[in-house]
């Protein structure tokens, strides 16, 4: 589904991405952890296509197609989706109103028919259910008052509603209580199919706990340095990331 | 019977109100004689305010001056279904001059509705009653050039439902139209008025309007003034609120188009427990100019004001915003609000805004805020990030910014017409 390779992002002139390689596949689901300032975030925000960072060097295919060539809504059109470490507030916009009009902006791009209202307010309520957002919420201004684990439920909500085949989840569960985060970790699993592909960036193995990843990977100073099974989140967070820096380190 | 008036002056070379004023004819409409000669004498001892002068500071009024104005009356072919007007109460004014052949001649029970050239001096004997012209060059002129305007006086304890639509059209090169108009809510009514100005292939003209409004003790009056008068013409507008005790006043002032506007709206808060809500909102393009200059004085105790006025400049356009709220000595508990807002939509776009809060009473609570700046870049990547377009994320933010002013317009067939021009002006969806 995506395939990044040898990719280099600075910002700033400051280079944060030195080289990185990843393969997702479609079923997927890939852990990426990591310290502190390894660039986990960058990534997410290069992929999303966040003009501040240059890219100075690799390549990212998107399912056939070159996705730095891509502009940010393209990238979205084409089914990629972030959620946001910190989702942002949009006084006045509804969280409804702006999902419709971004369903629709995908469906032109798509060269499908806009959906109709009745189609569009049934897919509300479904989708709204599975993380547990009330109703309300969903017709709010976007993210105007909400807290912060309503902020996060609120991104998965509009995943759930844009159905992407990628989803990259930044640092989602950062900040949740144990309900917010089963919640948040449920509507993940209940989307999950052979047809998408989910990378879910963390600090904590406890998300691990009620996402099952397939691949869990250590990005550290700006390349993915180890890759294992879901064990390997147990042992980061038995032991941290110092013996990995020293290996790295060492090499 | 008109007469044509010669401004004399030892400097007339020089001044251009002198040259302006040349041609026009004193007001045949049945208010007060010594009105229009104390507003010809004040126009003799005047020019066009500058930028010197405090109120007109950010506001050129040179292109005024060099329209070569006349008062002609057109009768224009008017597509008035492109008015997109529910109301059965529609009454329609070309240049200033009365078109009784596009107006409504049913009357509801309760109210008063007609031009004021078809009026007795008795009913327009509080025409210039509260309106200052001393030192006012654009009500001064309006005081003795008048042609004809709407007066409207609903009677007391009416609730008058359907909405009375006045329409204003600007029409012709060089048009220098003077309307007058006198509303009148009296005692326990209550009604709905719809201002709207618009121009037919007009250019270089202007429309200097005076409106005059009592608002009776415990009366309700709601106007929605909407303004989208072609690029290209002129407006200069005022209004003069005196509000009796108990009384409600909102008026939503929608500005969507014109090379130069400017609005004055004065409301005199003399009775007590009044509510005054001003509502404003401007979308400004191109080299567009518009300047909101309010003043709400509450001279007496128990009383509420809301301001809220929200701007979008796009282009080279420039907003002037200039709020001034007195409370009166004795004017205790009085709770004021004003926010001006404003969203700069390029690097050449300006706002200049300025609040100003005079109060000597001390048992009051007002506030006031002005903010002006750009969209949020982080909201708007993050709407892109869910498939919007760049455009579409900036539509979408700014419409919901000025929607805080638009859900203000209760009567929805206003709501839905200046969406739609929004829409059609600025590519806007809602």
């Amino acid at each position: 589904m995506i395939k990044i390779e040898n990719l280099h992002a600075s910002i700033d002139g400051k280079e944060i991405l030195k080289g990185l390689n990843l393969e997702v596949k479609a079923g997927e689901i890939h852990a990426i952890m990591g310290p502190n300032g390894a660039g986990k975030s960058t990534l997410a925000s290069v992929l999303a296509g966040r003009e501040e960072y240059e890219i100075t060097a690799g390549s990212v295919d998107f399912d056939g197609q070159d996705l730095l060539e891509l502009s940010t809504e393209d990238r979205a059109r084409e089914g990629l989706f972030l959620a946001f470490q910190y989702p942002v507030e949009i006084p006045g916009v509804s969280n409804v109103n702006f999902l419709r009009t971004a369903l629709n902006e995908i469906r032109e791009y798509k060269g499908q028919e806009q959906i109709s209202a009745k189609e569009f307010m049934v897919r509300v309520r479904e989708k709204s259910a599975i993380v547990e957002l009330d109703a309300k919420l969903a017709s709010r201004s976007v993210n105007e008052g909400f807290s912060g684990g309503e902020k996060k439920r609120n991104e998965i909500f509009q995943m759930a509603m844009l159905e992407p085949k990628l989803a990259i989840l930044d640092e989602t569960d950062s900040g949740l209580d144990i309900d917010a985060l089963r919640i948040v970790a449920n509507g993940v699993n209940t989307l999950k199919s052979s047809k998408n592909a989910t990378i879910i960036i963390t600090h904590y193995q406890r998300l691990l706990d009620y996402i099952v990843p397939d691949f869990v990977h250590v990005l550290y100073d700006g390349r993915i340095v180890k890759s294992g099974p879901k064990e390997l989140a147990l042992e980061l967070e038995e032991k941290g990331y110092d013996w990995i820096k020293a290996e790295v380190d060492a090499q | 019977m008109s007469e044509k008036i010669n401004i004399m002056n030892d400097t007339i070379q020089q001044n251009k109100l002198a040259v302006f004023t040349e041609g026009l004819s004193l007001s045949n409409l049945a208010y007060s004689n010594d009105l229009k000669q104390k507003a010809l004498n004040i126009l003799n001892t005047l020019d066009f305010p500058t930028t010197r002068q405090e109120d007109w500071k950010y506001t050129r009024v040179g292109r005024i001056a060099s329209i070569k104005a006349n008062q002609t009356a057109h009768n224009s072919q008017i597509d008035l279904s492109s008015i997109r007007t529910e109301s059965k109460l529609l009454f329609v004014f070309e240049n200033g001059h009365f078109r009784s052949d596009l107006s409504s001649s049913d009357m509801p029970k309760g109210v008063v509705i007609k031009a004021l050239s078809r009026c007795s001096e008795e009913e327009l004997s509080l025409v210039g009653s509260l309106v200052n012209i001393e030192n006012q060059v654009f009500t001064a002129m309006n005081s003795a050039f008048a042609t004809d305007g709407i007066y409207i006086q609903i009677q007391p304890n009416e609730i008058i439902t359907p909405s009375i639509h006045v329409l204003h059209i600007l029409s012709g090169d060089n048009t220098a139209s003077f309307t007058r108009n006198l509303l009148v809510c009296s005692d326990f009514a209550q009604a709905h008025i719809i201002q709207e100005y618009i121009t037919q292939e007009a250019s270089s003209s202007i429309n200097n309007v005076v409106t005059e409004i009592i608002v009776g003790v415990n009366a309700h009056f709601t106007i929605d003034k909407i303004q989208h008068e072609e690029q290209g013409n002129f407006a200069v507008l005022t209004e003069q609120v005196d509000q009796k005790k108990d009384s409600t006043f909102t008026i939503n002032t929608i500005t969507l188009d014109g090379t130069l506007v400017r609005n004055n709206l004065n409301i005199a808060v003399n009775g007590t427990n009044c509510t005054s809500n001003l509502n404003g909102a401007y979308l400004l393009k191109n080299n567009q100019h518009v300047d909101n200059h309010t003043l709400v004085d509450h001279k007496v105790a128990n009383c509420l004001s809301n301001e809220l006025y929200k701007g979008v400049i796009y282009d080279k356009a420039t907003a002037v915003f200039n709020g001034k709220v007195f409370v009166r000595k004795d004017a205790q508990k009085i709770n004021a609000f004003q926010s001006n807002g404003n969203v700069l939509m390029s690097d050449d776009a300006s706002v200049n805004s300025k609040p100003e809060l005079e109060i000597y009473a001390d048992d009051v609570k007002c506030s006031h805020g002005s903010t002006t700046g750009q969209l949020d870049e982080e909201a708007i990547f993050y709407l892109r990030a869910r498939g919007l377009s760049e455009k579409a994320a900036r539509n979408l933010m700014v419409s919901a910014f000025i929607s805080d002013v638009l859900d203000k317009i209760e009567n929805q067939t206003v709501l839905e017409k200046v969406q739609l021009i929004i829409q059609q002006k600025f590519a806007w969806e809602f």
